[in-house]
């Protein structure tokens, strides 16, 4: 029997080799880890980025707008040139507390242990039944990622023509796809008063290619036995639900849905990491470790980014961290807790540790903002530790304020217009 | 086979689901040229993958009916067979639960009535011995039945077919029988696929026995569809249900009212709804039905309140009751036609036809072989080797797979953990089934939380390398194509 007799070892194991796991393999290694593992399940390093044929990536990190492929071929190739072993095809199946991987690949199934761990496994889209969408189930239902996946790497026509429930980017970015591709876009939908995805990507994926944006609506039933031949769609009220009266049947044979982004913690939960009902993703410190010692967590899995580079400089950093940690250093353990306010919808990290200085926080509001003024506040002092002034906040983006002053006790981030 | 398939068989089963598998399986026994025809691109496409997968004790049925008999019959039969065709399944025993003491009149009602055909170990139990039993469930008073359980009913249908085929039975896949023909003592069955005769036919079309009845002039039955829609939790909702849980059933409502399941994989399946509907290929969900379910769930389990449901799905009950009728109750029917001699109808084949199924081939069996000089196999091989599951072998074996076949080290589901290998056994089915229904059912791909997001692009790629051309791959058969062709050439 070929039992995995010995269990392997490494310094730092890197689980998901896309923006943000391939910046936590490079970190890791920056910061004098000797034996870095960078796990990737497909075929190829990348992640997402390789169906994002679309121009758009690397301003922060690069200086320069490129394709999702470009970017991470500017990752790989850093990767590279390191001695950082990297494996493909391999998919981590377990992950235990103590930091035991179980890890299959046709290279053969093995169990490794590695001195710290850096969650990147990044994240999976809401589905149908998840926003609950009556009617039949017929071919032509599809998720905006996994269409791009098939129509940007396998070359495959999925419709004639199409309607998109949800202005998530990707959602956005295949409006435009699909409109170059012969396909006919008859308009997205989105139930709230907002757009989800980023405004340029309404500019230049939308109104560019005159595709109609209704906002305030959705899907109520899909029709069609064997193929999508029609969908509802209908104005909802306040409370999202559908105006009765409002009903409109659209012709199509195809659905996509760019409803929503679910870090993909599956792994995490597997570890026993405390994750946080808001942004779906792991609990962590100012060093992006989670409640599981030597565990630490970016990129998507962390929490829903706008931009790949900001999970890519969160993978640096997290990637640091996790080499220190497997040196051997430990942090103090983080008391502070970070909670949010008005208008915001989470503030990460969630933990800091107590007279810790110059820290940052990424938060996102909870809907669009004017003129507004971001605090972050100590809840029982009421001290203000920071403010900035923002001319508009959108849901969509991704913020960030910074903290210079050592902050001692549990704070809030808000905002108000 | 086709157009030019000669043989005259002995005995033709019309329909692939639960039952007409079980009768194959059962007949294969015997030295008997056996043929199954399906309308769909899979088996079970029916009423044999819209259910709730619950091996009934039999209690829910009449006293004496043929219902409750081959309930009761079914009930020690389906678990070894299960064991022996190597289907997961699993005795959890159910709770039936009075929320209130004024409804436990009801649950006497129910044990009596189980008592009366003889289910065993039925038991009115407390509040505690409730709690005991199943955390999870509430109630002043609960009928407790030991013996019922769960299973796939899918792939309990496959894995009868899968053994019947085994056993020298052919199955055929789309072919619908659209017309019938008698002479000389055979009959001539037309399907698109080609022209059968067989000697002896089993009507075991489900929602469609009643035209397929007609087609033959054997009887004049009207099957009623009753729609039934559920949803279905992500096996990861930390829950833990162990058994079925039930409300006590309302006099008037046509199924056993919106109930709560485990699945063998830990998911928690919420319903159904019961709903009369004109088209027997209606399963569209409301919106209604689906609000109803979640609010009837958090009433049975308020923790279900907070769960998030990742699939949601619909079966339709092949009912003989109107609904407009005050009847409420319609048996089975199993018969041998009086005017065409050698054609059996099985009609009305609704809850519990699942747990029933072995009884009812059982029944068949003897009918046929009442006519004829039944010949026992001496070569019959009763098991099938069951799946395996990759997600559920110790590392050992795991570590054994990959070093021989690397295909076990290719993941293609991340969310159910199933492997290229497992994939590609399921399309080298010996029906053909190739759909990609026909590979979620058979390994689970897609039934987990991303729902075929990650998976389904992959399974594409598969289904090419085994030489299946885009443009015909589809998500169930006839006109469910996923694609139309390639971009660019």
């Amino acid at each position: 029997m070929k039992a995995p007799e010995r269990i392997e070892t490494c310094d730092v194991a890197v689980i998901g080799g896309g923006p943000a796991g391939l910046a936590a393999a490079l970190g890791a290694r920056r910061a004098g880890a000797r034996e870095v593992l960078l796990i990737e399940r497909e075929k190829a390093l990348g992640g997402i980025l390789n169906q994002c044929i679309h121009d758009g990536f690397g301003l922060f990190l690069y200086q320069e707008t490129i394709s999702g492929p470009e970017y991470a071929e500017r990752l790989i190739e850093d990767v590279a040139r390191e001695p950082i072993k990297v494996e493909t095809g391999a998919m981590v199946l377990d992950l235990s507390p103590d930091r035991l991987l179980r890890v299959d690949s046709r290279a053969g199934y093995r169990l490794i242990r590695a001195g710290a761990v850096v969650l990147a496994m990044g994240c999976r889209e809401r589905t149908r039944d998840m926003v609950g969408i009556p009617g039949t189930r017929p071919a032509g239902v599809l998720t905006a990622g996994s269409a791009q996946n098939l129509v940007n790497l396998q070359n495959l026509r999925i419709g004639h023509s199409a309607v998109i429930l949800g202005s998530g980017d990707i959602g956005l970015i295949m409006a435009r796809r699909l409109v170059l591709e012969g396909v006919t876009v008859k308009g997205v939908f989105e139930i709230l008063p907002w757009a989800s995805g980023l405004e340029r990507n309404v500019r230049q994926c939308l109104m560019d290619f005159a595709i109609p944006l209704e906002l305030r609506s959705t899907v109520v039933e899909i029709r069609g036995r064997d193929r999508v031949e029609s969908v509802v769609v209908a104005r909802v009220d306040d409370a999202f639900a559908p105006v009765a009266g409002t009903e409109r049947v659209i012709p199509c044979d195809t659905l996509l849905l760019s409803v929503g982004l679910i870090p993909e913690n599956e792994l995490s939960k597997r570890a026993g990491v405390e994750l946080s009902p808001l942004t779906g993703g792991a609990v962590v410190d100012e060093t992006l470790m989670t409640s599981v010692a030597g565990v630490f967590s970016c990129g998507n899995v962390l929490h829903i980014h706008d931009v790949a580079d900001w999970a890519s400089f969160e993978g640096l950093a997290a990637g640091e961290r996790a080499a220190r940690y497997a040196g051997g250093e430990r942090a103090t353990g983080a008391s502070v807790r970070i909670s949010a306010g008005t208008n915001v919808r989470y503030a990460l990290p969630q933990l800091v540790t107590a007279g810790r200085e110059g820290v940052e926080w990424s938060f996102r509001v909870a809907r669009p903002l004017r003129d507004a003024s971001v605090e972050v506040r100590g809840k029982s002092s009421g001290r203000v530790y920071a403010r900035r002034k923002y001319p508009r906040l959108l849901p969509s983006e991704l913020q960030k304020i910074n903290v210079r002053t050592a902050v001692e006790e549990d704070i809030e981030v808000g905002c108000h217009e | 086979m086709g157009g030019t398939d000669r043989t005259i068989y002995d005995v033709a089963v019309i329909g692939g689901g639960v039952v007409g598998c079980a009768v194959l399986r059962e007949l294969a026994r015997y030295d008997l040229k056996l043929l199954l025809l399906e309308k769909e691109a899979d088996l079970a496409e029916g009423i044999s993958k819209g259910n709730s997968g619950v091996i009934h004790a039999g209690f829910n049925v009449l006293a004496g009916s043929l219902k409750a008999r081959t309930n009761v019959a079914g009930l020690g039969l389906i678990y070894p067979l299960a064991s022996t065709l190597g289907v997961p399944h699993r005795k959890t025993g159910k709770l039936v639960v009075a929320l209130a003491d004024e409804d436990r009149p009801r649950l006497e009602e129910l044990k009596a009535e189980g008592d009366r055909s003889g289910v065993p170990g039925l038991e009115i139990v407390d509040e505690a011995a409730i709690r005991r039993l199943e955390p999870l469930a509430r109630g002043r008073w609960a009928l407790w039945s030991p013996h019922t359980g769960i299973i796939s009913p899918y792939e309990l249908t496959i894995a009868l077919a899968e053994c019947a085929w085994q056993n020298g039975a052919q199955v055929l896949l789309e072919a619908p029988v659209e017309a019938v023909g008698y002479e000389d003592g055979t009959f001539a069955l037309a399907t698109p696929r080609g022209r059968f005769a067989a000697r002896r036919v089993v009507n075991s079309a489900g929602l469609f026995s009643d035209e397929v009845a007609r087609l033959a002039g054997t009887g004049d039955y009207r099957i009623f569809p009753y729609r039934g829609e559920y949803l279905i939790s992500d096996r990861d909702c930390g829950l833990g249900l162990g058994m079925p849980v039930y409300p006590v059933p309302t006099k008037d409502d046509p199924g056993l009212g919106i109930h709560v399941t485990p699945t063998l994989e830990g998911n928690i399946i919420v319903g159904p709804s019961a709903e009369p509907v004109g088209d027997k290929r209606d399963l569209a969900s409301t919106r209604e039905a689906m609000a109803r379910l979640k609010a009837e769930a958090a009433r049975l389990m308020p923790e279900l309140g907070r769960t998030s449901f990742i699939h949601s799905y619909t079966g339709l009950r092949p009912k003989l009751i109107d609904p407009r009728s005050k009847d409420k109750f319609g048996d089975f029917i199993v018969e041998e036609s009086a005017v065409r001699p050698g054609w059996i109808d099985l009609v009305g084949i609704e809850s519990p036809g699942l747990t029933a199924a072995p009884a009812i081939a059982e029944m068949v069996a003897a009918m046929i072989g009442a006519g004829l000089d039944l010949r026992k196999k001496p070569d019959f091989v009763p098991e099938r080797p069951g799946r395996v599951r990759f997600a559920h072998a110790g590392d050992a074996e795991r570590a054994e797979r990959v070093a021989r076949d690397a295909d076990w080290g290719e993941m293609v589901c991340r969310c159910e953990h199933v492997t290229r290998a497992e994939v590609v056994s399921a399309l080298r089915n010996p029906f053909g089934a190739r759909t990609m229904d026909a590979v979620k059912r058979r390994t689970r791909c897609g039934m987990g939380r991303c729902q075929g997001g990650f998976c389904g692009p992959r399974i594409v790629e598969i289904l090419q390398d085994e030489g299946v051309p885009v443009e015909s791959i589809t998500k169930r058969g006839g006109g469910s194509h996923l694609f139309f062709g390639r971009l660019k050439g």
